[in-house]
């Protein structure tokens, strides 16, 4: 009920009724973008963002940015336990 | 799938698992006495039985399956209403594919469609808007359920339906919204849960703040928390580093799509529309002070409660579905006692058990009944 799809706005298609088109993994679907629509600026600059589809509805923007930085600890977490068990391996040589 | 396999690369995932391990194992925690976890949104529940993270995880630590399935606490005395509703002449009623099996006290929405009431799924409320514009004769009335990543689809689709004038359109608002639930949770006296991993799409709504609470007023940690594995993991390890460390906050994991004070645009929608309701029943928990929402006397022409007469009648839950207990996480789905027999995803008797969201659907389909029975 409360799952969404990852989507990119391609275009507006109804600027009145906040209508944008979205490709949601290769399907496009038209989609309200109220929630993401930038504050009193043209709903033209949405067009390229990434944003959360839920019942038709984008209900957030991605954050590229904050999502880099997640993967980013991911990897660094590998990273460090890839060099302490280095560290073990060399201790016990 | 950009935003979505990222998330999902065994690599983390091992990392992951390594340092939870390590972490419970400083923990002191046991399968006996282990570290329990609530993860409160259904879609959380299905994720983690579809990538069966269960299994990656030492026994040592302890989900705990929350109460964020919406159409799992949905009374059997509103599923009975929106039969009232469908089955009036010259409705149309309309409603997402996950309310169709809901049993009500006689029968389903399905059932009732088989029946010759016109019962339509939609994808989306405004799908639902669209079937009003092109049959102006009938009333299309929208099943609105879910909690507050919800609410704003279709108080938007209100405003909208207010925008275009259409007349034939209205909303049966069954919304409900968490944080009331979960303080009444957290005032269970035998409950033993040690974290919880926070509703990431409830939090895109309406903020992480929200949740303050429970680490201020109850000492539990809290994350936020994506969807995909790696997501549930992180989270996992970010309330077991808390725990570790004694404290307790409440963080977000899912930074990419969470932001401290919400999404102002969606709650300004849901603030014009909805109203707090004195209080709202819950299946299985009860009654909960300010835990649902109705429309606003300005939209009373939009508002199926007040333009369709329905029975409004509680309905009591058959009495020997523990779906309550379950959602307390004072027993596991397996451990009910018509789980698997006369309560089954074909036939539900109980809530849990129609959505694949409800922590009995998901036990049903992926989880093994008996090795966890003799668990």
């Amino acid at each position: 009920m409360c799952l969404g799809i990852p989507g990119r706005i391609e275009s507006i298609s109804d600027a009145s009724a906040k209508l944008a088109v979205v490709d949601v993994l290769g399907v496009r679907r038209e989609v309200n973008i109220a929630c993401v629509a930038p504050d009193g600026g043209p709903l033209e600059d949405c067009v390229g963002s990434w944003v959360l589809v839920h019942v038709g509805f984008a209900m957030s923007r991605i954050d590229e940015e904050e999502a880099r930085l997640t993967l980013e600890l991911l990897h660094a977490l590998g990273e460090a336990q890839a060099e302490a068990a280095a560290l073990r391996e060399g201790a016990r040589a | 799938m950009k935003f979505i396999d990222e998330f999902r690369d065994p690599g983390h995932a091992r990392a992951l698992v390594r340092d939870i391990g390590a972490t419970l194992e400083r923990l002191g925690a046991t399968a006996e006495r282990p570290v329990q976890i609530m993860e409160v949104c259904g879609g959380h529940t299905h994720a983690i039985f579809r990538y069966a993270l269960k299994d990656l995880l030492p026994a040592s630590l302890e989900f705990v399956h929350g109460p964020g399935c919406p159409v799992c606490v949905l009374p059997m005395g509103r599923v009975d209403d929106c039969i009232a509703i469908a089955r009036q002449p010259g409705v149309i009623f309309t409603t997402f594919g996950d309310a169709m099996r809901v049993p009500g006290s006689a029968m389903s929405l399905l059932q009732a469609r088989a029946e010759g009431a016109d019962v339509r799924m939609v994808y989306s409320p405004l799908d639902a808007l669209a079937i009003a514009r092109a049959n102006p004769g009938r009333e299309v009335v929208f099943f609105g359920l879910g909690f507050e990543t919800t609410m704003p689809s279709t108080a938007l689709t209100v405003l909208e339906a207010e925008r275009q004038g259409v007349a034939n359109f209205s909303l049966f608002c069954n919304h409900i919204t968490i944080t009331p639930t979960l303080r009444a949770l957290l005032d269970t006296p035998d409950l033993n849960i040690d974290g919880f991993i926070g509703p990431g799409h409830v939090a895109m709504v309406i903020g992480s703040e929200p949740f303050d609470f429970i680490a201020r007023d109850y000492g539990r940690p809290v994350v936020v928390s994506g969807f995909e594995p790696n997501d549930i993991l992180q989270s996992l390890w970010m309330i077991l580093r808390q725990l570790e460390r004694g404290e307790a906050a409440v963080e977000s994991q899912y930074a990419r799509l969470v932001r401290p004070g919400g999404n102002p645009a969606a709650l300004e929608a849901i603030a014009r529309v909805f109203e707090a309701r004195e209080f709202f029943e819950w299946r299985g928990l009860g009654s909960i002070d300010a835990s649902g929402v109705r429309m606003r006397e300005a939209y009373a022409r939009f508002d199926a409660e007040r333009r369709f007469a329905m029975p409004n009648l509680a309905v009591t839950d058959p009495a020997e579905c523990q779906c309550g207990e379950v959602l307390k996480g004072l027993i596991k789905p397996s451990q009910c006692r018509v789980f698997g027999g006369r309560c089954r995803p074909e036939t539900p008797l109980g809530a849990l058990m129609v959505s694949s969201e409800g922590a009995c659907a998901a036990y049903y389909q992926y989880a093994r009944p008996d090795a966890e029975a003799a668990a």
